[in-house]
């Protein structure tokens, strides 16, 4: 049993209804009050990132014990892949709450912003932590639902159309998800990820599933923006207020979506290889296509969105291959390399992803303006901002000694190892056209000639803005460090073992 | 076995609404009558026949009873489907207050 656990949980559920009460009362008690509640999570999930290493702890809420060696309780899990993702989430989700105490201040109730934020931040890590399927829904829906009004939260058209669309969109993401649950829970009568796997590893019906299998795919899937679903990600994602649009392009597509696809498909199904192949070629669909999408925008946010999807299809690229790999049997080694890769890049993308929206936050702040072609010059008046968004607009195109170079080093090594060459060769071509689309981005924004930077109200964004830029622009830089092999051991290898090991993970957790 | 069909041709029924209305409010519908089909779905899977209420009782331990669990999940699965529907009415009311009209082919300034 470990204590730790259900704080990650407890305490922004505690946070937001304080919030609610608290900044009714009290002027301004409620971005103090998130901002340290962000922070101790932060500092909790970095103790357990550094002690979990190879362990895996369970806790059991309520302190049901197992009967039989049959799991009855809610189990909640942290492994070394949990770890990584609590730390992801609570870093972003500590730097956006400050980013949002200045921000904010265009917008009226304030209490109720970070009440839902803090919600956001219980669902997304109940996400992470819970070794039960249903609870993964009850806590995917505790986040989502609290995206849905963070999206509306600006109440005009855009935002409440975004909404809509990304409501519908995100409801039947939520039945599909339900009816795979059902259609499992049928056949295995238990909800214990764990115990799932022991059921099926005694026989199961091929057809069946599949069936379940590709509607888990299908419904995570639309969570995650994967490309034939993507078509709510760049509306929601732009119309969101900035510091939201970090969290959820940085984040929540992340931990509601390919989290539990790449949880739920290592270490609950046994991978068949033609699953395998299927997630691939979805990864390099929403690579390419998502690419090929942003290159023609002109709103900040919405380039910035289609980003989001072809930077996650890099992931989801080589977590497919390393699937593939596992399936065959052969080449293990390969295989924990191309997962390690697609990790590496997921922790990359969550930092440089939400610093550039937060970057085009300010923009927007100072100039009142998203399009591109309105802006011009900005570099001089705002040197914080540009200088930031240069680093995360290098890393996001894989620029050395930036993180994202090494991250799709990785990938585009495992692929080809792999003997995946076109894979190869259309990774560093995306690569290629993202580093033109961000050079028209630094070009349009930062460095041509036009009279808005005559204008001599444009300065620098208020401390709180750059206090959480100017970090986030120094995770960039030291995540590289992660490529170097003893950090790596440390932190991503334990990730991968868990992750290929057919029997670690529910071996384990029903031994406990 | 009928009506797990049944149930199935419900689900499809508000597929159909929500690709093909023009109504927000019927589309807000139509959502609801897929949720309604997955409850449908779980308290039929927890079904088993000749079944009792799950109470135990001490006296005779061998009688059958229904599945308990997927009743327990439908129970919380209906306050989360509460939450989603009316955050859903919540936005189409501010649509409808901005745009003055419930028709989704007038509200499109979100493109490409």
């Amino acid at each position: 049993m470990n204590p730790l656990i259900p704080l990650f949980v407890v305490t922004p559920l505690v946070g937001a209804f304080l919030i609610m009460i608290t900044g009714r009362f009290i002027k301004e008690s409620d971005k103090y009050l998130t901002s340290f509640v962000l922070l101790f999570l932060v500092f909790i999930s970095f103790y357990s990132l550094l002690t979990t290493g190879e362990n895996l702890s369970v806790y059991k809420v309520g302190g049901w014990e197992p009967i039989n060696k049959v799991p009855i309780g809610i189990y909640m899990v942290m492994d070394g892949f949990t770890s990584i993702f609590v730390c992801i989430i609570n870093l972003i989700g500590f730097l956006s709450a400050f980013y949002s105490s200045s921000y904010i201040k265009r917008y009226t109730a304030g209490n109720y912003f970070y009440a839902l934020f803090c919600l956001m931040i219980a669902g997304m890590n109940g996400v992470v932590l819970s070794g039960d399927l249903f609870n993964i829904f009850v806590f995917l829906e505790i986040s989502v639902i609290s995206s849905y009004a963070l999206v509306a939260f600006g109440v005009e058209k855009n935002e409440l159309e975004a909404s809509f669309k990304y409501q519908v969109l995100g409801g039947l993401a939520s039945f599909l998800i339900l009816f795979g649950i059902g259609f499992i829970y049928w056949k295995t009568k238990t909800l214990n990820i764990a115990d799932i796997k022991e059921v099926f590893n005694a026989g199961y019906d091929k057809s069946y599933y599949l069936f379940v299998q590709i509607l888990i795919l299908s419904g995570f899937g639309l969570k995650a923006a994967i490309i034939p679903f993507h078509a709510w990600l760049p509306d929601a994602h732009s119309s969101a207020p900035s510091p939201i649009s970090a969290m959820l392009s940085g984040v929540l597509i992340k931990a509601v979506g390919i989290y539990v696809i790449i949880r739920l498909f290592f270490n609950m199904f046994a991978v068949s290889e033609g699953m395998a192949i299927l997630i691939t070629t979805l990864g390099t669909l929403s690579m390419v296509i998502g690419v090929f999408l942003a290159i023609g925008q002109w709103d900040i946010k919405r380039l910035l969105a289609y980003h989001s999807i072809s930077q996650m299809g890099y992931v989801v690229l080589s977590v497919g291959i390393g699937m593939t790999l596992v399936s065959r049997g052969a080449n293990q080694e390969v295989a924990s390399l191309a997962i390690a890769g697609g990790i590496f890049h997921l922790i990359n993308h969550a930092a440089f992803k939400g610093l550039l929206f937060l970057n085009a936050g300010a923009i927007e702040y100072t100039i009142g303006t998203r399009d591109l072609k309105e802006m011009g010059g900005l570099a001089k008046s705002m040197p914080v901002t540009s200088a930031t968004s240069f680093i995360a607009s290098m890393s996001i195109s894989g620029i050395p000694p930036f993180n994202g170079f090494f991250s799709k080093l990785i990938i585009i090594i495992a692929a080809i190892m792999a003997k995946f060459y076109l894979l190869a060769a259309l990774a560093v071509i995306v690569s290629i056209i993202t580093l033109a689309s961000f050079l028209k981005f630094q070009r349009y924004a930062f460095y041509s000639k036009s009279d808005v930077m005559k204008n001599p109200q444009i300065k620098e964004v208020p401390f709180p803005m750059v206090f959480s830029m100017v970090i986030l622009s120094i995770i960039c830089v030291l995540l590289s460090l992660l490529a170097i092999p003893d950090i790596r051991d440390a932190i991503l290898t334990p990730a991968v073992n868990i992750l290929t090991d057919p029997i670690k993970y529910s071996s384990i957790i029903i031994g406990q | 076995m009928i009506a797990y069909i049944m149930c199935f041709i419900l689900f499809l029924v508000g597929l159909y609404g929500v690709i093909t209305r023009r109504n927000l409010v019927k589309i807000a519908v139509s959502l609801s009558i897929m949720e309604i089909s997955t409850f449908l779905f779980f308290a039929l899977i927890g079904y088993i026949d000749g079944g009792i209420a799950p109470i135990v009782d001490p006296a005779d331990p061998a009688k059958t009873y229904v599945d308990p669990l997927p009743q327990a999940l439908i129970l919380t699965a209906i306050v989360i489907g509460l939450a989603t529907t009316a955050m859903l009415m919540a936005v189409i009311i501010r649509l409808y207050r901005k745009y003055g009209t419930f028709d989704i082919r007038e509200i499109k300034k979100l493109r490409g």
